[in-house]
């Protein structure tokens, strides 16, 4: 953790649970500081993709406390739910582009969200394009890209809104080892800008190479913590 | 909540909102459907209004004449008391115009019963005086009435409502009716639209989740929808209209070579016109306000 960084995240007790089955998820207490760079590890079943649904309010928890940007978020009116979502930027396991709309149009699509006036989304969408190495497939849809290219634009798609935190569910799984490499940089390189990354993974070989990052290591639903941020309020 | 959106730099109405939702324009049954039910919607509302028109016209109509019969075989004496009664009438409040129905015009009345023939002393008939009233002077007819009687017991007084009444009640029903049906039109049309936009939510319901992750508010993503099914409704009710127009005048054109004074009453005036033209446009009012409804209702079981 930064010294004197705000923690972004807090979660105090969490549980998640889906219907009437068992707990998904069973408390979770951590919290993480804005500006860190995150692993989130653990199994497949592990409960990886449920934590992060909670990180970007796709799913309130079933029990706990979550705090986010100093607020709690599980008794969030709905209506603020967008203003909050648009503070987190989200890249999905499985991308989420919109198929019928260009790699430029769904990099567009947050500012546009955000009401930003169309004369200012050129410049900072083809900044994006070139930040991500595919300038040249500006207006190529989804179908008409490789599976690397379209989770560079799912990225450019998540940070173009300058999120605060970025959310990322297995962001290589379906990319070479290289790919994974330029997609680690570019999320180091949004990190810098003081963006608090939290990456989902079970490729542990990822984690050397973020030689700041802290991980934290779900098993079966319980946070088995490595080097995280001490909750707020700690001595730690 | 604003009905158009709010604060979203207009692009959801821009091509690069529109490009969002990429099914054609018009390329669902819901215009066709529309209109369909926009056409039986302006019939029922022509109808509904030309009636109450007539209906007006009639009322008017009974509230301000009568006729008196003098009903005597002495021809003098007839005349003599029609006469009289003519005077008497005239000089009563509340009176507009007092006129005796000439002879001819009686004979023409009866020629196509009696035939072209009749000779004035073959058949005694009854002197006729139509009186009519000012407008809202409906208590004068009591005052005519009794001076009627005063001068000869073999004078009738017929208020043409007494005749009229049974029509007016006839007509009454079916305005009613015919507003009875425009409500049932509307409100089948509402629940196509709410069907219809149930339908493009599951439709489009991958571009939903996106959206809603990026931050967009219910707000927005109905607006993505509402405009289209606006379109789909304004151009499906003005196809209606078109088409129930036409009938209309086809109608008007058959009821005007019918040449009877009483079904030629059931005309429709221009004021009504203006309010058939803007049938589609409040159908489309309500097709954006029902699909709006229905996808921020839908939006709002999800998180």
């Amino acid at each position: 953790m930064r010294p004197g960084a705000a923690n972004i995240v807090q979660f105090e007790n969490v549980g998640l649970r889906y219907g009437s089955g068992a707990e998904t998820l069973s408390d979770l207490s951590f919290s993480l500081a804005a500006g860190a760079f995150y692993f989130l590890t653990g199994p497949s079943g592990a409960g990886k993709s449920s934590l992060l649904r909670l990180i970007y309010l796709a799913q309130r928890p079933s029990r706990g406390l979550i705090r986010m940007f100093g607020e709690d978020v599980v008794t969030l009116p709905r209506a603020r739910i967008p203003g909050f979502r648009r503070r987190i930027g989200t890249v999905f396991q499985d991308f989420r582009l919109i198929p019928h709309l260009s790699a430029y149009e769904n990099i567009a699509l947050p500012l546009r969200v955000n009401g930003v006036a169309e004369a200012d989304i050129d410049t900072p969408v083809r900044e994006m394009l070139e930040w991500v190495g595919l300038s040249g497939r500006a207006y190529a849809k989804p179908a008409t890209l490789s599976g690397g290219e379209q989770q560079r634009v799912a990225i450019a798609r998540a940070v173009i809104g300058r999120p605060e935190i970025l959310v990322a569910d297995e962001p290589t799984g379906n990319v070479d080892p290289d790919m994974a490499g330029r997609l680690l940089y570019l999320f180091e390189a949004l990190n810098k800008l003081g963006t608090t990354i939290l990456v989902a993974t079970h490729d542990l070989h990822l984690i050397p190479r973020v030689h700041h990052a802290q991980t934290l290591r779900l098993e079966a639903g319980r946070l088995d913590a490595g080097r995280l941020a001490p909750p707020i309020g700690s001595a730690g | 909540m604003a009905l158009f959106g709010r604060g979203s730099g207009n692009w959801l109405t821009s091509a690069a909102g529109r490009r969002l939702l990429p099914e054609g324009w018009l390329s669902g049954p819901m215009p066709w459907v529309i209109a369909i039910m926009m056409f039986l919607m302006v019939l029922a509302a022509a109808a509904g209004l030309a009636l109450g028109f007539a209906a007006r016209g009639l009322d008017n109509h009974m509230s301000s004449q009568i006729t008196i019969q003098v009903v005597d075989a002495n021809r003098p004496r007839r005349d003599a008391a029609a006469d009289r009664i003519v005077s008497a009438a005239a000089a009563l409040p509340g009176i507009a115009s007092v006129r005796r129905v000439s002879d001819r015009e009686i004979a023409e009345l009866l020629r196509p019963w009696l035939g072209a023939g009749l000779a004035e002393n073959d058949l005694p008939v009854p002197a006729m005086i139509d009186v009519a009233f000012l407008p809202g002077s409906r208590g004068s007819l009591a005052a005519a009435e009794a001076a009627v009687r005063a001068i000869t017991p073999r004078a009738r007084v017929d208020a043409h409502a007494q005749w009229l009444a049974p029509l007016a009640g006839l007509i009454a029903s079916l305005r009613w009716l015919a507003g009875v049906l425009v409500l049932l039109m509307a409100a089948a049309a509402a629940f196509t639209v709410v069907l219809a936009a149930r339908s493009a939510l599951n439709t489009h319901q991958a571009t939903i989740e996106v959206m809603h992750h990026l931050g967009s508010s219910d707000a927005q993503i109905a607006q993505l929808f509402q405009r289209r099914i606006a379109t789909d409704a304004l151009f499906g009710g003005l196809i209606g209209l078109l088409l129930a127009s036409l009938v209309i005048f086809a109608v008007g054109d058959r009821i005007a070579r019918v040449g009877s004074d009483l079904i030629g009453s059931v005309e429709l005036p221009a004021a009504a016109w203006g309010i058939l033209a803007m049938l589609p446009l409040a159908g489309t009012l309500l097709a954006t306000v029902a699909a709006r409804l229905t996808i921020i209702m839908a939006l709002r079981r999800r998180l």
